[in-house]
């Protein structure tokens, strides 16, 4: 076989998916491992060894202390299947719940996830650097909680759908302010959505212990909002399990598909590939630039709509715990493809509410999760560490990874 | 004499692709090698192994009798191979010394780099071998010919005695290109060893001592430049009996298509690069804009196209003023433009062939739907455009990127081409192209011209613009110095008008007497 013009499907394109797959799960599975050192080497029973204190079996105890960890996590965040399997088989739906609750706990963390690591991804999708997914998350709560509170007598089935849009609207707005500002003046949005995440801060300080502050309350705190604009919880209580979970998954989907599937997702990723290419092909990428921003923080205000609609159903300054800043991570884990980025959410999703877990009952603090996530992005940052350690042959093209393009125009 | 260099057996595969095919290949010492193909042969990958960009899947390769394993290119760098690559590798913000040192930084007191001395050797190796830089200009402000220059002086400052030289004179000028060949004499007169890759038999018959012709990976054969001709070099590559000249009949102009009347554009530093340009291309003609390059003709395309507003002056298309339109109004006006720098503006290097295919269409019906994209009417297309215009990929899937610089080109052209169109402004659309596919190409312009297109042809090419073209322009320091019948102008008077000589001296010749 030699160089030919006919034209064939794409040259074994297992090879590109093979990595996409492959690559992520190596550095899963390298993340962890390098992690158990962290917990070994923390462990006291271990130390008490090693420093001849105590006389216990060594390997025994380090073996026990990766166990209980990662065992207790694994419970925690997906469940323990005995468990599962009888409350199923009793028919009786509490307990049922109660059995499930590790894992719809999981699923509700990943929600946010999802649809803020989908911000992210649409920035770099269009060549941009959104580091304001934070602030666009913080200003989307706020509009879904003064939706959510100061309309009153509207029926659910209004009420849900206007305070989640009022979210997106809230961080799509915030979003334009750095779009507008790089599309008039030239501002680079990583400086501008920067700023802007401390602006949104301060103004959510001064909203919550001012005009949005609890009536009787004397803490920074929303009130509550109406009992008709909270998204359904699916299982009772104490699982927060809610629809956003579906509603994250629906418009990742709907990323996909306006990305992938449409002209208008045509152009954003053209803009971002080659702007020059994208001029000459007669879009106009300043619009494009506006409209992709907004889009990301359009799905950042989803982001904190969920949060406290679904979730807390208040709004405090603690709504976002950073989400918008997880989101990066998972909008370069999952390779800026939404179906990538709900794979990275539920992986973080799983391991957040684990971590809980550990704490409790392996006595681990959570901040080896913020360890083991750290490194899961190190390694697939840096795809070479894990094909030179699993001696994986390069396959594809390499010109298939997306980023902005760098901090120049 | 035994060669500074063997290849044995060279095998390089790529996802569908046989690249490479058992290549074997000696280069002697002191000698310019010259390799010769079709877009697409595997000339720039043969080379690209060479210099550990990639690695071979078989077969070996000995440097002065020692067996060289790559690992990347700095093992070909410390077997003093060195290469200058079909799209350049320099840093446009730092100066030419510290491209010259990356990643070869002399350091003063262990930290410091060393910039003087750095900047001396430059001058030195300068001197030695003719190529004039000056070391503190910064890249970005070096026109494409000086930048060659730091690239080979990058060579020479790692002591490199093999030089690669891929497609090294597409992106020049004619005069740029000569200096080129007296550069690689005075190289090979101090000792080095050259090969390079060249789809100009002008300039193989030139330079080489020795011709290698690639043809779907594998050597068909050799030939001596100073006897073989240009027809047998062409049909060798190509394996079948090519056209080198345009075969055309008398145009039969109609009614202007394109009027520019005193357009003046300002470049991105506020230099008046276009001032005061007026002429007129009708439909059925093709006008040639010959000219040095940086004489202001790349802003007046960018001009017409709506990728630059013009300061004054009118552009009028079919009829429609578009002095001010943005690219997208020209194009649907049914303009087609086959850009200058075709992995700037011309190509996604990351989509796959078909996208680009539809670049400028991709909104409009079959291609769309509303806002949705028809993914299987825009593959079907692709594929048979790629089919008609002969574009060498494994598939329409493939990304634009990893097509051979003439198969980038070609998808250009293809796309360009197969829209209806009125007006066609195509900037050095043959640039990088094999002769088979000029040939082709130029057939088909003709072809457009003969249907009633409108053609604007920009070229630095002599050849091809009055080989191809019914009049010619000639632009000179941003205004228009004359415009002549191709019929009736001599290659040596067109020389004239591009080095300004007013055209009443210019033309004074034997030819404007008749
Ligand atoms: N990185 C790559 N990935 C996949 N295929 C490739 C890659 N590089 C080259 N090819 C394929 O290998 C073949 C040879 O390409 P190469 O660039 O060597 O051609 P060339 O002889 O230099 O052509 P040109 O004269 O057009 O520059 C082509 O079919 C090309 O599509
Ligand atoms: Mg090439």
């Amino acid at each position: 076989m030699t160089a030919q013009s006919t034209p064939a499907k794409a040259p074994r394109p297992w090879l590109a998916l093979r990595d996409d797959l492959l690559i992520p799960l190596l550095a899963i599975v390298m993340a962890l491992i390098v992690g158990s050192f962290v917990i070994v080497f923390t462990n006291f029973g271990v130390l008490d060894i090693l420093s001849g204190a105590s006389s216990a079996n060594l390997a025994g105890a380090m073996w026990s202390a990766i166990a209980t960890a990662y065992g207790s996590m694994f419970e925690g965040a997906i469940g323990n299947f005995g468990a599962i399997a009888t409350a199923f088989a009793s028919g009786d739906s509490a307990a049922i719940g109660q059995a499930l609750y590790p894992i719809s706990e999981s699923l509700a963390t990943t929600a946010p996830y999802v649809l803020a690591g989908l911000a992210v991804a649409v920035s770099f999708r269009c060549g941009m650097f959104n580091i304001g997914v934070e602030g666009q998350i913080f200003l989307g709560a706020i509009f879904a909680t003064y939706v959510g509170y100061a309309f009153t007598g509207l029926p659910a089935i209004v009420h849900i759908p206007l305070a989640v849009l009022a979210g997106a609207l809230g961080g799509a707005l915030w979003a334009a302010i750095p779009a507008l500002l790089k599309a008039r003046a030239g501002a680079h949005e990583v400086i501008t959505t920067i700023m802007l995440n401390y602006v949104a801060y301060r103004l959510t300080d001064w909203l919550l212990s001012g005009p949005m502050q609890r009536p009787g309350s004397t803490n920074p705190i929303s009130p509550l909002i109406a009992q008709t604009a909270e998204l359904p919880r699916l299982l009772p209580e104490p699982a927060r399990f809610h629809i956003g979970f579906f509603i994250a998954l629906a418009v990742a989907f709907g990323v996909w598909w306006l990305l992938f599937r449409t002209t208008i997702g045509f152009e954003i990723r053209t803009v971002g590939a080659n702007p020059d290419a994208a001029q000459y092909s007669g879009m106009n990428v300043t619009r494009n630039l506006v409209l992709a921003m907004c889009l990301s923080g359009a799905l950042a205000g989803l982001a904190g709509a969920n949060q406290v609609l679904g979730m807390n159903r208040t709004m405090t300054g603690g709504i976002s715990g950073g989400l918008g800043f997880d989101a990066i991570a998972l909008a370069l884990l999952g390779k800026s493809h939404p179906a990538g980025v709900v794979a990275a959410s539920f992986l973080f999703g799983v391991l957040r509410s684990g971590a809980t877990k550990m704490q409790s009952v392996a006595e681990i603090p959570t901040d080896l999760i913020s360890i083991i996530q750290a490194l899961v992005i190190a390694f697939i940052a840096a795809p070479a560490i894990v094909r030179g350690l699993f001696r994986i042959r390069r396959g594809g093209d390499d010109a298939r990874t997306v980023f902005m393009r760098g901090w120049g125009r | 004499m035994d060669p500074v260099l063997e290849l044995r057996g060279i095998t390089k595969r790529f996802p569908g692709v046989l690249a490479n095919d058992h290549i074997d290949l000696a280069l002697g010492q002191g000698e310019i090698l010259a390799l010769l193909g079709e877009n697409g042969a595997g000339k720039s990958t043969l080379m690209n192994v060479l210099y550990g960009l990639y690695k071979q899947d078989e077969g070996e390769i000995t440097v002065r009798g020692k067996p060289l394993h790559t690992t990347g290119p700095n093992d070909s760098i410390a077997a003093g191979i060195g290469m200058v690559h079909q799209h350049f590798m320099l840093i446009p913000v730092l100066t030419v010394t510290e491209n010259v040192m990356l990643g070869q930084e002399s350091l003063r007191g262990g930290v410091f780099l060393d910039r003087r001395a750095a900047a001396n050797r430059i001058r030195e190796i300068s001197k030695a071998y003719g190529l004039e830089v000056d070391p503190d200009a910064y890249i970005k402000d070096l026109p494409v010919g000086v930048q060659q220059r730091v690239e080979i002086i990058k060579l020479l400052y790692r002591n490199a005695d093999i030089l690669i030289f891929d497609e090294p004179t597409a992106v020049l000028t004619p005069q740029e290109a000569d200096e080129l060949a007296k550069v690689m004499r005075s190289l090979v007169a101090g000792g080095k060893s050259i090969i390079f890759i060249t789809h100009k038999l002008r300039e193989v018959r030139e330079v080489a001592d020795r011709v290698v012709v690639l043809r779907l990976g594998k050597v068909v054969g050799g030939a001596n430049p100073k006897t073989a001709s240009e027809a047998e070099l062409a049909s060798m590559m190509v394996g079948r009996q090519v056209l080198l000249t345009v075969d055309k009949a008398e145009a039969k102009p109609g009614e202007p298509v394109l009027i520019v009347d005193g357009l003046r554009v300002l470049d991105d530093r506020e230099g008046l690069v276009v001032d005061g340009v007026s002429f007129d291309v009708r439909a059925g003609e093709i006008l040639g804009l010959a000219g040095v390059q940086g004489n202001g003709q790349t802003e007046l395309v960018e001009a017409l196209t709506g990728l630059r507003g013009p300061q004054a002056g009118h552009v009028t298309i079919v009829g429609q003023e578009t002095t001010r339109a943005n690219p997208r109004t020209v194009t649907e006006l049914g303009v087609a433009h086959v850009p200058e720098d075709r992995q700037r503006d011309g190509l996604v290097l990351s989509y796959p062939v078909a996208d680009n295919m539809v670049l400028n269409t991709y909104y409009l019906p079959p291609f769309a739907r509303g806002v949705v994209t028809q993914q299987a009417e825009v593959d079907k297309v692709a594929a048979e455009r790629v089919k008609q215009f002969d574009v060498r990929t494994p598939g329409i899937a493939t990304s634009a990127g990893s097509l051979s610089g003439g198969n980038q080109q070609k998808v250009i052209i293809a796309r360009e081409l197969s829209r209806p169109i009125k007006l066609l402004i195509a900037v050095q659309p043959t640039r990088g192209l094999d002769v088979g596919s000029i040939e082709y190409i130029h057939s088909r312009i003709v072809e457009k011209r003969d249907q009633g297109c409108a053609v604007l042809l920009v070229s630095t090419e002599l050849d091809e613009i009055m080989g191809l073209s019914d009049r010619i322009a000639v632009m000179y320091h941003g205004r228009i110095n004359g415009v002549v019948n191709a019929a009736d102008v001599t290659k040596e008077q067109l020389g004239l008008l591009m080095a300004g000589v007013h055209p009443d001296q210019a033309l004074a010749g034997p030819a404007a007497a008749a």
